[in-house]
């Protein structure tokens, strides 16, 4: 099935052209929580990704009968099931590593991009459009994530998933790592630069 | 959206359906997945008193973790104020944490005794003794915790027959700065604690964490980490507290006494 140029919009649309982080600055919180080693990186943007696809697809199924008053609590509520299922799996199955994420799993409820997605979309469009522009918002959240967890872990640590790849000084190499880089703020300014390198080949997204 | 959605009646009944769809998808997927969960706790937990032991076996799955464990690992438990041992209670099953918040099995700890921050301690804990195949007795391993930076430590520290010797130290559950703090779990800094000596002469608790690198022929000096002050700090009170009266040290002294 090819897909429709609608289709590869939402779906492919959120990872350069309409980053939830870069461009709508959202879910900037946890980038800077777990981003400082790949694996817990990599296990937060599937976790992430999963959420907002499955919590877009739900709200997208029940929208019409939703009543607008109670509208965010109910999105909430549907948010908050899927995270724990989530992190109920992730504690059956990749124990090492939720133990590592602890309370970040959690914290998906809050993060704003699900939150955003359920209201500026899936409260207006189909259940499958609704399922890829979560998949794609998540996508999105995840390439920046990864490129922040790269940079973070190759500099910072002298590792890529915990496998060196820059010889530490404290184990007989030559690299000095980078303390800053493991500290939260750092992912502050690796965002920026990125968002600046972002808008540097793409002019529109400049705010005026 | 029509209208009708907003009626009081339609809201409610939207809001009570979807809390229990909602409801039976959390609980059936928290009771499901529990035994599975209850597994991974307990193997990890073997797996890291078998790491402090340096027993672990050279392919990890759960089912060598299991064997290793139920061959060279023999859990007992330890009265902290006499130094004897309990019997009659299940050690396998024993939870210390749980046993340190139960006011009739721990006792609160004054602001001079808790050194580690940790509030209350059981007045039983589990130690764990480890033997080689042909059964001869390799070591005590001791579990401890204290207050880092920003999180409880746990660690399990392997102790010689000489109820003395540092063997191991193995910190398995921490949330301190990743490269900073958590450094506490890079093996080249846990090799520097084999072969120091708790105990001075005079029996004192005598572990210190120095600032920078420690003289290597030094019995009780560990390097502190560079960029993780408090932490080293935090390890230096949970051994502080954890080897002094409060803790093993009575039944380490009667270990020693009896070896």
């Amino acid at each position: 099935m090819a897909l429709s140029k609608e289709t590869k919009q939402v779906l492919f649309g959120p990872i350069l052209a309409n980053n939830p982080i870069a461009l709508q600055i959202l879910g900037v919180c946890s980038a800077l929580a777990v981003t400082s080693k790949m694996e817990t990186t990599v296990v937060m943007c599937l976790a992430l990704t999963v959420v907002t696809a499955f919590s877009s697809l739900f709200i997208s199924i029940i929208r019409n009968h939703i009543p607008s008053s109670v509208r965010i609590i109910v999105q909430m509520t549907i948010i908050a099931s899927l995270v724990i299922v989530v992190d109920q799996i992730l504690k059956a199955y990749a124990y090492d590593i939720a133990k590592q994420l602890s309370v970040f799993v959690g914290l998906i409820i809050t993060n704003c991009i699900v939150m955003g997605r359920a209201e500026a979309y899936a409260m207006k469009s189909p259940p499958f459009m609704s399922f890829l522009d979560g998949i794609g918002n998540g996508l999105g959240y995840s390439f920046v994530l990864l490129t922040v967890g790269i940079i973070r872990e190759l500099f910072g640590s002298g590792s890529l998933f915990g496998v060196e790849i820059l010889p530490l000084v404290a184990n007989g190499g030559w690299y000095q790592p980078m303390g800053l880089l493991l500290m939260p703020p750092s992912a502050f300014f690796i965002i920026g630069m990125f968002i600046w390198v972002l808008r540097t080949f793409r002019k529109e997204q400049v705010e005026k | 959206m029509s209208k009708g959605n907003d009626s009081i009646s339609k809201t409610l009944t939207v809001v009570i359906s979807l809390c229990l769809v909602c409801a039976v998808i959390v609980a059936g997927s928290a009771v499901a997945l529990k035994p599975k969960q209850e597994q991974n706790r307990v193997l990890d937990k073997q797996k890291n008193i078998l790491i402090a032991a340096n027993l672990l076996p050279e392919t990890v799955t759960a089912q060598s973790i299991q064997q290793a464990y139920k061959t060279h690992i023999t859990a007992k438990i330890v009265d902290l104020d006499s130094g004897e041992y309990v019997e009659g209670v299940d050690a396998a099953n024993f939870d210390q944490r749980a046993s340190a918040k139960n006011p009739e099995t721990s006792i609160n700890l004054t602001g001079a005794q808790d050194v580690a921050s940790i509030k209350r301690r059981s007045n039983q804990a589990v130690v764990y003794l480890a033997k080689d195949d042909s059964g001869k007795f390799l070591s005590y391993i001791l579990p401890v915790h204290g207050y880092g930076l920003w999180s409880t430590m746990y660690a399990f520290v392997a102790v010689k027959p000489d109820a003395n010797t540092i063997i191991n130290l193995n910190y398995y559950e921490q949330g301190e700065t990743p490269g900073l703090g958590a450094e506490i779990e890079n093996p080249k800094w846990k090799s520097i604690w084999v072969g120091k000596k708790i105990y001075n002469d005079d029996g004192e608790m005598a572990i210190s964490i120095v600032k920078g690198e420690a003289p290597k022929e030094s019995e009780h000096k560990i390097d502190g980490l560079s960029g993780a002050t408090l932490t080293g700090n935090g390890v230096q009170y949970t051994f502080d507290f954890w080897m002094g009266e409060l803790g093993f040290k009575t039944y380490l002294e009667k270990q020693r006494q009896g070896a």
